[in-house]
C-alpha cells in the first residue's frame, strides 16, 4: 500500500454566525470571527492503494484533479461559505467543520476505500486533518 | 478521526554539548553545533491536538485557549532565550528531539486542563531541512 497526495486551493469568505442569535450576541460569542472575513484555503487530499501494475498509478492524478475541481473548488472558490453554499446553515464554518464537509463530499466521489486523509489548511499556521480508519 | 494542528514560532539560542565530554569529544559528536559560544534557530513548533468537535461551536479546541496555553508554557519560556540556561536542559542536550520531548512534557497536562483537548503530537522544526516529532500519550485532565 502506498499513499499519493494532491493539493488544491480555493479562496472563500465566511463568518462564524448563529442565525438564532442577535448580531450583538454573535459578536460576543464568536468575537472577530463573527465579522465577514476570508481565507486562502489549501486542501491536501491523500489517497491510499496499490498501484495498478499496468499504469503504475494508485489513481490517475488527472481524474483526482477533476474530482477536486468539481467537488471542492467549483463549490467553494470565490464564494461565501455561509451565503453561497448549503453546508453552513446549521453549523459554523470552522476549519473543523469545513474539513468534514469536504471529506463527506470526497468520500462519495472517490472509489471506495481509497480516501486516506483530508488536510485543510486555513492558513499556513493552522490546519485540520480528517483521517479515515485503517482498513 | 479529526486532528487540528497549529504552528507557532520562536527564536532561541543553543549549543549542543555534554558536560561530561571534552571540547574535542563534543566537536566529534555534535560538529559545528558544539561551537562553545552557541548559535540559534528560528524554530517552528507544530502542536497537534485531537478530540471531538463540539456541535455547538464547531470546534475541537478553542484556538484562543490553545494559543494562550502554548504562549504561557512554551513561548514565554523559550522565545528569545538561550535554551541551555533553562533548567529543563541543565543535564539534557537541547537537540530538536529533546526540545520536542520537553514541549510534550510542558503541554500534555496543560492542553488537557486549560484547552480541553488531547495533545497528539509535537513537531519541532529546527531548520527547513530537519524536524523532530514525538507522538504524545493520551492524557486526561484530572482536575477538569
Amino acid at each position: 500500500m502506498l499513499r499519493i497526495t494532491r493539493a488544491a486551493e480555493f479562496c472563500s469568505s465566511l463568518r462564524y454566525w448563529d442565525p438564532a442569535l442577535s448580531a450583538a450576541a454573535n459578536q460576543r460569542r464568536f468575537g472577530r470571527c463573527a465579522s465577514q472575513h476570508g481565507h486562502n484555503y489549501r486542501l491536501e487530499v491523500t489517497l491510499r492503494g496499490v498501484p495498478d501494475p499496468a499504469t503504475g498509478m494508485v489513481m490517475d492524478l488527472k481524474d483526482l484533479k477533476e474530482i477536486l475541481e468539481r467537488e471542492v473548488v467549483a463549490r467553494f472558490d470565490h464564494r461565501d461559505l455561509n451565503g453561497d453554499t448549503p453546508y453552513f446553515a446549521k453549523q459554523v464554518p470552522t476549519p473543523e467543520n469545513l474539513a468534514q464537509v469536504i471529506r463527506d463530499l470526497l468520500i462519495q466521489a472517490l472509489p471506495a476505500g481509497m480516501l486516506d486523509r483530508v488536510r485543510l489548511y486555513q492558513d499556513e499556521d493552522l490546519w485540520v486533518d480528517v483521517l479515515e480508519e485503517a482498513l | 478521526m479529526i486532528r487540528l494542528t497549529r504552528r507557532y514560532r520562536f527564536a532561541a539560542a543553543h549549543v549542543l554539548h555534554r558536560h561530561d565530554l571534552s571540547a574535542d569529544q563534543n566537536f566529534s559528536v555534535y560538529g559545528k553545533c558544539a561551537n562553545p559560544n552557541g548559535h540559534g534557530h528560528n524554530y517552528g513548533l507544530e502542536i497537534t491536538v485531537g478530540g471531538k468537535v463540539d456541535p455547538e461551536s464547531g470546534t475541537l479546541v478553542s484556538i484562543a485557549a490553545l494559543d494562550e496555553c502554548v504562549q504561557k508554557h512554551v513561548m514565554d519560556r523559550f522565545a528569545q532565550c538561550n535554551l541551555n540556561e533553562d533548567a529543563l536542559f541543565a543535564t539534557l542536550v537541547p537537540t530538536a528531539e529533546n526540545i520536542a520531548r520537553a514541549v510534550q512534557d510542558l503541554l500534555t497536562d496543560s492542553v488537557a486542563c486549560e484547552a480541553g483537548a488531547t495533545l497528539v503530537a509535537v513537531r519541532v522544526v529546527e531548520t527547513a531541512r530537519n524536524y523532530a516529532e514525538v507522538e504524545a500519550l493520551a492524557s486526561e485532565c484530572v482536575n477538569r
